[in-house]
């Protein structure tokens, strides 16, 4: 099966992979704890730390390690919620139209008028800053534009023929909508499942280096940056380590993302 | 009335009735805690008087409605309210930094908006050339690194290892003009870096998409040159989903600004947004939550206003 996977997808899937697996493992493959302090400020890398040490002599490739699961976790987690909430209103609103659709799109709307990332520094502003709060905040902004595409991807679907063949058969609405749309809208809505967990992955960076996503002394790839941000002016690089692992992911996530969604339009060249 | 202007007032009136529903989510959004504002902005520890005393200053004890149609009437007005950490006056303190970060919003699309629509044209005259490829590698690797990192990069390798320009951007009002570009230009470009990758390919694909139209086919076909096709077929139809794309990007440009004000140490709405939201000012946020979603949606009328002026087919709608 791996023969008619391109090169660049292979790529993408492998250092997909190896992030995920280095997430999951952290504690087993970091070489030293999260926040214990091993040795001087900003040393540079040595046999001893590969990445050298951050603004308190932390070992700077354990951070990121730790950083990495933290990250990956809450993307995952935001994306999962998203794509679940985007999701099902989406295809909710294409199969039953009149005044659902009308409403949740309205709504929708109006959330898309005010930037995700202004909205979500209003909403932190009160809330408690924690992992399931930043989770709850980011996944439900972001669900606004999965229901987007959902909706406008299960609208050309609610019009085929053998759609109508199963509601003239007599199924159900939950019929419809598990067995007979989702399948069929399940490629781009994958594809931009990769797309939605780079977002997320970029937007808890964000949140994080801004000092209101994950609190210290719990690393994330943000945080990192902001902690030894200070550095750089004294010409140490240790907070441009996260820059390389963020754009690593997010570059093989949208390899994989793009190789899927070319897959299926040349799945439906030639049938529309 | 005049079918455009009769159009062209209908955005109008549905983009004040988006700002007031905005306006309302902003509102509501400070409100759906568990428990309420004042106990979260002083903690856990905060005596019950001290909590009595700023639920009186916030008007806490009024109802939500209320309070929100005050702030609201307000707000109109131009009185957005006193900040709760150091009691100043918002519209005050706010409209210096408004200044800074249209001042740095508007060098970063000058610069930004001709490059962008330039390289998107030369991607699509070599696309699926190497030109094409390396065009769309960039911006893909720009696409995947969030904005204060790739400061951070600049500021390193530009401002400490090179030296070639400031790596903090303060500004204040005894500059004169060259000496605040010369404070902004690393925050300037790492905007342009971050919107011209948006904006070309979006302007890429909206002139390919014209490229695929049967007329085109034509002048192909009576022996144009392509830089002939591409500057008297195609742009003047791709003007419009440009047009659009560039005031997309604005509006992003906006937004990316706040984070870049941080990187940068910049004194603008950004970081007055920013650092008190971490104070938990709740008034400040409001405010500031306000003007950046007015402004935003601002841009999107104009965008949808002058596509509408630009395509005659939009004026007719079905």
């Amino acid at each position: 099966m791996f023969k008619n996977i391109p090169i660049s997808a292979l790529i993408g899937l492998f250092f997909t992979g190896l992030y995920f697996f280095i997430a999951i493992f952290a504690p087993w493959i970091a070489p030293y704890g999260m926040a214990e302090a091993v040795g001087d400020v900003w040393e540079p890398s040595s046999a001893k730390h590969w990445l050298g040490t951050d603004s308190i002599g932390r070992d700077l490739l354990s951070r990121m390690i730790y950083g990495g699961r933290t990250t990956i976790f809450i993307a995952t987690a935001a994306t999962i919620l998203s794509f679940t909430l985007g999701s099902c209103l989406g295809l909710l609103a294409a199969v039953m139209g009149g005044w659902v659709d009308q409403a949740i799109s309205r709504f929708v709307d109006l959330i898309m008028s005010i930037p995700t990332l202004i909205f979500a520094l209003v909403v932190l502003s009160v809330m408690p800053v924690t992992i399931p709060v930043l989770i709850l905040v980011m996944g439900l902004l972001d669900s606004t534009r999965v229901y987007r595409l959902s909706r406008a991807v299960a609208v050309d679907i609610n019009v085929m023929d053998y759609v109508e063949a199963a509601t003239l058969r007599g199924e159900g609405r939950g019929w419809i909508i598990f067995r007979e749309i989702l399948p069929n809208a399940l490629s781009p809505l994958v594809a931009e499942m990769g797309l939605r967990f780079i977002f997320a992955v970029l937007f808890v960076s964000t949140l994080s280096f801004l000092g209101l996503g994950v609190q210290p002394p719990g690393a994330d790839w943000g945080g990192i940056v902001k902690e030894n941000k200070d550095g750089i002016v004294y010409g140490i690089p240790a907070a441009l380590v996260p820059a390389f692992a963020i754009a690593t992911l997010a570059i093989s996530v949208n390899l994989v993302a793009d190789w899927i969604l070319n897959r299926t339009t040349s799945l439906k060249g030639g049938r529309g | 009335m005049h079918p455009i202007l009769k159009l062209v007032s209908q955005r109008l009136a549905l983009g004040l009735l988006l700002l007031l529903a905005a306006s309302a989510l902003i509102f509501v959004g400070t409100q759906i805690l568990p428990g309420d504002v004042a106990a979260s902005i002083l903690g856990q520890s905060a005596t019950p008087e001290a909590l009595a005393n700023l639920r009186a200053e916030l008007g806490l004890n009024e109802p939500a409605l209320s309070r929100y149609f005050s702030w609201l009437g307000s707000a109109v007005t131009g009185d957005l309210g006193t900040a709760l950490t150091n009691g100043q006056d918002i519209a005050t303190s706010m409209g210096k930094r408004l200044g800074n970060t249209l001042f740095l919003a508007f060098w970063a699309a000058v610069v930004s908006v001709p490059l962008a629509i330039f390289l998107g044209l030369l991607a699509v005259r070599y696309k699926d050339r190497w030109p094409d490829k390396l065009i769309s590698a960039v911006t893909l690797t720009s696409i995947s690194i969030p904005e204060f990192l790739i400061g951070y990069v600049l500021m390193y390798f530009i401002g400490v290892k090179l030296g070639w320009a400031p790596s903090v951007a303060m500004i204040n009002d005894s500059m004169s003009l060259g000496e605040k570009l010369a404070a902004i230009a690393l925050p300037v470009t790492v905007l342009t870096l971050v919107v011209l990758a948006h904006m070309m390919r979006m302007t890429r694909a909206a002139i390919l998409n014209v490229m695929q139209s049967a007329y085109i086919e034509t002048a192909e076909l009576k022996g144009l040159s392509s830089f002939q096709v591409i500057s008297r077929h195609a742009f003047p139809n791709a003007i419009a989903p440009i047009v659009n794309v560039v005031m997309l990007n604005l509006a992003y440009l906006v937004v990316g600004v706040v984070v870049v004000e941080v990187v940068f140490v910049y004194p603008g709405m950004g970081q007055y947004l920013v650092d008190h939201v971490a104070k938990r000012d709740v008034p400040v946020v409001q405010a500031c939550g306000l003007v950046f979603a007015a402004v935003y949606i601002l841009l999107n009328m104009v965008a949808d206003i002058v596509s509408i002026l630009a395509n005659p087919r939009l004026r007719h709608p079905k």
